[in-house]
């Protein structure tokens, strides 16, 4: 295994409650989360706003120190790992933010963020091999003496996809990356990535709320709620029999472009909650 | 049946480039009309047109909108005034921006109730109680006291909903209603627009990129282009037989988790480059 999470679990302080003195209580946003990935291999991470899926993440790139359970890399256990013993193994974690705008330094050129990039791992930050990479992703040589405002989204989101395989990782975590792109664009980025991730054997954990990607990009799937999985096997598998309700309702709830009389009236009618 | 939205050979331009050409289309009462396309197609800037909240940067270069016969474009602004957000209301994209930070809900709701429909506070807050309950909220009592932050997204969704409602319009121009909420959520929050929209028999425009939205709500529907109308006509007909290549690429392009063994195809390069040439983009 590349990278598997034993039983993780992650606190974080509960800042809606108000304390005088004394710890503030805990609110727990992981809850007893397993995962594994192979090097090569593509899982979604799939559950709604607030389902723990951008903080299983980021936990598996151990940006959050898990509270309880094991992070391990390579059998190595880093659950606790300080930064000495992260640093040879940050390059080979990378991630990929889901909006480039507010992730790409508007103040520096698309050359020095990818050059900022390398030299930080110790690479080869020359213009010729900063070329290379963005020609790999699909972007004119041109682009290295760009602004990040001067990119299209679709462009801008390739820089930030640059920038993670740049290093060449072994692992990486893509948050929502094609959400806030047309759906011409969502497939040239979703080729691309399929594209590198095919070459360069990455492991990918793929976080996505649109369940109709996942099913075209990742074979395995795993879906959250509420910080916990409640479903997770081959995507072909779980799409075809799904052993949850809730997994069945978030199918169910796609809309596809066909009309498909009764879809709107299939499920009874929720009142929210205040 | 007069159409009870009329756009006329409607034109807009920046000051570099123009951004609606020659656009027509029609909304009968009681009919929910799909405006699709990708950014930067004019669909929003069809809607803000009609909303008479066209930036200060774009300019209508020709055409006309005909609101229930009044062109909404040659009239006084004081008239103009006295139809938008009574005769023609707005359910924006984004809830928690639409939503005054600061103020109450019942407040909000009321401010039209009391302001528009002349109601005493009293009554405005016994008819946003209502409104509540019919956009299917719990509690509304409890939810009226409270500040937009302290609702979930489909909450508040479902609170301009009832605003865009409230003053029984006879248009509503719905702006991505539910692009920013979960599938489970919108599938609701659709169903809701559709229901109410029903009873009231309130003609809809519908701005949205999602061909699936577009095929479970609306009875027809316009594709736009780079400011054109490519394509209109009845959903279910476009939808199984496009016309306009670039329908046929948009569709193309569309994730479908029941056909997951169809690969995804971009919007062709040269289809793009032929689209433009035509417009004279």
């Amino acid at each position: 295994m590349l990278i598997e999470a034993r039983n993780i679990s992650l606190d974080v302080p509960d800042m809606g409650h108000q304390v005088l003195i004394g710890q503030r209580r805990k609110l727990r946003i992981l809850n007893n989360v397993s995962i594994s990935l192979k090097k090569g291999e593509t899982v979604g991470l799939v559950g709604e706003s607030g389902s723990g899926k951008t903080s299983l993440g980021r936990s598996l790139l151990r940006l959050y120190e898990p509270s309880e359970g094991q992070l391990l890399f390579e059998g190595q256990d880093i659950t606790h790992a300080g930064p000495a013993q992260l640093k040879p193994l940050r390059r080979r974690m990378q991630m990929i933010f889901q909006d480039p705008q507010s992730s790409l330094n508007p103040r520096h050129t698309i050359g020095n963020i990818l050059a900022t990039a390398l030299k930080l791992n110790g690479m080869d930050a020359g213009e010729t091999s900063i070329a290379a990479i963005l020609d790999r992703v699909g972007l004119p040589s041109s682009a290295i003496r760009r602004y990040p405002h001067q990119l299209s989204g679709g462009q801008r989101q390739r820089v930030g996809i640059a920038r993670a395989v740049a290093l060449k990782p072994d692992f990486v975590v893509a948050d929502e990356i094609v959400s806030g792109l047309d759906v011409s664009t969502q497939a040239q980025v979703l080729d691309l990535l399929r594209g590198l991730r095919d070459e360069m054997g990455l492991a990918l954990a793929f976080i996505s709320h649109d369940l109709s990607v996942v099913r075209y990009l990742c074979e395995r799937v795993v879906i959250m709620k509420g910080g916990e999985i409640v479903e997770e096997g081959q995507t072909a598998e779980v799409f075809a029999r799904p052993r949850t309700d809730f997994t069945r309702t978030l199918i169910a709830s796609i809309p596809l472009p066909e009309v498909t009389p009764g879809w709107l009236d299939e499920t009874p009618l929720e009142r929210a909650r205040p | 049946m007069s159409p009870v939205i009329d756009i006329k050979n409607l034109s807009a331009r920046t000051a570099v480039s123009p951004i609606l050409r020659d656009v027509s289309l029609s909304v009968n009462a009681g009919e929910v009309m799909a405006l699709v396309g990708e950014s930067g197609a004019g669909k929003s800037t069809i809607a803000k047109a009609v909303l008479g909240i066209l930036p200060a940067g774009i300019k209508v270069t020709g055409g006309n909108i005909f609101f229930e016969g009044t062109d909404l474009l040659a009239l006084a602004p004081a008239k103009l005034r006295e139809l938008l957000g009574v005769r023609i209301a707005l359910i924006p994209q984004d809830p928690l921006t639409s939503l005054n930070p600061a103020r109450r809900i019942g407040d909000q709701l009321t401010d039209g109730l009391r302001l528009r429909a002349g109601l005493s506070r009293k009554a405005a807050f016994d008819r946003a109680l209502s409104l509540l309950n019919d956009v299917h909220i719990r509690e509304p009592e409890r939810v009226l006291q409270r500040y937009p932050h302290e609702l979930s997204g489909g909450m508040r969704q479902r609170v301009l909903i009832a605003q865009a409602f409230s003053l029984n319009p006879h248009v509503i121009i719905a702006d991505e209603p539910t692009t920013a909420l979960d599938v489970t959520v919108q599938k609701q929050v659709l169903r809701l627009i559709r229901d109410m929209q029903r009873e009231h028999r309130t003609t809809l425009l519908f701005v949205t990129h999602d061909l699936g939205v577009v095929a479970q709500i609306c009875d027809r529907m316009t594709v736009l282009y780079g400011g054109k109308v490519l394509e209109q006509g009845a959903t279910a007909e476009i939808l199984q037989n496009p016309q306009s290549p670039y329908t046929r690429a948009l569709l193309a392009a569309s994730p479908r988790y029941d056909q997951p063994e169809q690969s995804l195809k971009p919007v062709p390069e040269a289809l793009i480059a032929e689209l433009r040439r035509e417009i004279g983009m």
